[in-house]
């Protein structure tokens, strides 16, 4: 039990966040049409991209060649997920803006 | 003393980034739920990322050292940046979802490299503290960063494989017990490797773990049906969000963190949705009823079917009132969208009514027609929601299907035993006529029987769409 609380202790801050970030998710979305459901998944799979920010982490510090490497193969692969996803999003949504016109 | 209140501004600059960053994510998402506000939605939350990777390499500071390696990091974000840019211009608007697959596994591989790397460093950390275990906040976060992590990754390729046709279903029973004990036996060695004796450089049970984590991925996405694959990506999609979470957990990084945990939780809320649209619940779609039995109208298969020429189908087309056409995979397949256009301005042009009939899960993922017909330009006028199309059904004189099947599939209201039934569908069946536009009589993407083809009301036009849309605007053209 002690263990348990000083987990939570330690990490207070971040686990307010969290449960915070859930209840937030859950609210934007909630009365989503189906037409955009495709689009809206593109836009959350390019915001999770966002572990770029931790592939960039590692590659700042690396010790070791072998750590830049996988980190620079880290980099490449999250600015995929991130320009792919937001370029491909922007691409579904453009067609729905011009067919409003 | 200058040194340490420049340190500190540094630091409150990154993290008031974050949280702008934060901010950002947050207003994208929710202007990406409505049609109006959608597209700057997604602008916002790319600006958002835009600031958080420029000044994690500007201002990041770790044990007193900045962000090093810098040339090298631009040029890695230089060639990802190019890579994604070019893939998605070039993708075909049919390809969307696997595209999006693809971009989702590379968020999650990224997750599972990074915990790939940052566990060697901790164990070596503390097998010189003198540590006896590894259980703590550190430790969970890696581990789940990298299980959660490679599982989107190997699930994500092979949802990718299957939607473009290149891998097939796997379904046996004996693969259900195999995924449940793979589960179980990853979330063991997770706790094992936790309460393992850090030691110097042994780095064996991770690389093990991350093995066991991808053949998970590959079990875990192989038994579900290729028709449940939005589902399955959705829900991968929330994974890696969790997997981005984890990493920022680790770093007491908060951009990562509400980034991360937002596509979690809101993931997971619209795979539900997804659910719901197909009248069907989570654990139905990775269990898998879908297609497993095949029951239902299994008499069909002695039915015979009527088919229409193409000049009756013009005449029939050209000389009613209101024509519905109901658009499905099929025509986006064959890239019939500008000439089904072209066949309805030429109907219009005749007096006749023509709107599309849209069923909220037609072509792979809900909302996907919708997006390929509007890049036909088809007016949005004229795209009509299911519902209120079927309230007009009855006083439609035509309903021509093309390339859909399932939508249609009249087993969903009247045949209990059939694995769609109950899914909301597009009542064809209350129109005067119905045309069917179809390859053959192959079963669908989703290998259920549809006796809508059978039924007195329905004539058949066989062949590709696109050949056979060229050919019937021609005739009806010469009329």
């Amino acid at each position: 039990m002690d263990e348990v609380l000083k987990f939570f202790l330690d990490y207070k801050e971040m686990i307010f966040a969290i449960v915070l970030s859930i209840f937030l998710g859950i609210e934007v979305i909630s009365h989503v049409p189906a037409v955009l459901h495709t689009p809206l998944m593109s836009g959350s799979n390019a915001i999770h991209g966002v572990v770029i920010i931790g592939a960039i982490i590692v590659m700042g510090h690396a010790e070791s060649t072998l750590s830049l490497i996988l980190g620079f193969i880290a980099v490449i692969l999250g600015t995929l997920n991130v320009v792919g996803g937001f370029v491909v999003t922007d691409r579904m949504l453009e067609m729905f803006k011009k067919k409003k016109n | 003393m200058d040194n340490i209140i420049s340190l500190a501004n540094q630091i409150s600059v990154l993290e008031i980034s974050y949280l702008l960053a934060s901010v950002l994510f947050i207003l994208g998402l929710k202007k990406l739920s409505h049609p109006a506000t959608a597209r700057s939605g997604n602008l916002w939350a790319a600006a958002g990322m835009g600031a958080a990777i420029l000044f994690t390499i500007l201002f990041h500071v770790k044990e007193g050292k900045h962000i090093e390696n810098v040339p090298f990091i631009l040029i890695a974000l230089a060639i990802g940046s190019f890579i994604g840019w070019y893939a998605s211009k070039k993708v075909k608007m049919t390809a969307m979802p696997q595209m999006v697959s693809i971009f989702n596994g590379m968020g999650g591989a990224c997750a599972a490299l990074i915990s790939l790397m940052e566990f060697p460093k901790m164990q070596n950390a503390m097998a010189l503290a003198g540590d006896s275990h590894m259980l703590g906040g550190e430790g969970i976060a890696i581990l789940l960063g990298l299980m959660i992590g490679g599982v989107s990754f190997a699930g994500s390729m092979i949802a990718f494989g299957k939607l473009d046709g290149r891998i097939g279903d796997i379904k046996h029973p004996v693969l259900r017990i195999i995924n449940l004990s793979f589960l179980v036996l990853l979330f063991v060695s997770l706790v094992l490797i936790l309460f393992m004796k850090p030691e110097t450089d042994n780095n064996l049970p991770i690389y093990l773990f991350a093995f066991a984590a991808l053949v998970y991925g590959v079990t875990f996405v192989m038994p579900i049906g290729g028709a449940d694959m939005p589902v399955v990506i959705s829900l991968l999609n929330s994974f890696t969000g969790v997997a981005a979470a984890m990493g920022g957990f680790l770093y007491g990084n908060q951009a990562m963190l509400t980034g991360g945990i937002l596509v979690g939780s809101s993931g997971t809320i619209l795979t539900i949705l997804m659910c719901k649209a197909m009248n069907r619940s989570l654990m139905n779609v990775i269990i898998g009823a879908f297609g497993v039995a095949g029951a239902g109208g299994v008499e069909a298969a002695d039915k015979t079917v009527k088919e229409i020429s193409l000049s009756d189908a013009a005449v029939l087309l050209s000389y009613s009132q209101k024509v519905y056409i109901v658009p499905g995979y099929g025509l986006a397949v064959a890239q019939a969208q500008h000439l089904c256009h072209e066949l309805d301005n030429l109907l219009a042009s005749k007096g006749v009514e023509v709107k599309y009939a849209i069923h909220p899960v037609a072509g792979r993922m809900p909302g996907h027609m919708n997006v390929l017909l509007a890049e036909a330009d088809v007016p949005y006028e004229k795209l009509v929601e299911m519902e209120d199309a079927n309230n007009e059904m009855s006083n439609t004189d035509v309903v021509i299907v093309i390339g859909a099947n399932d939508v249609v599939n009249p087993a969903a209201e009247d045949d209990p035993s059939s694995p769609i039934y109950g899914m909301p569908i597009i009542k064809a069946l209350d129109a005067k006529n119905i045309i069917v536009m179809k390859r053959s009589m192959a079963a669908g993407y989703a290998a259920i029987p549809n006796n809508l083809f059978y039924h007195s009301k329905n004539r058949m036009l066989f062949g590709d769409a696109k050949a056979t849309l060229q050919k019937l605007v021609a005739e009806i053209k010469s009329l």
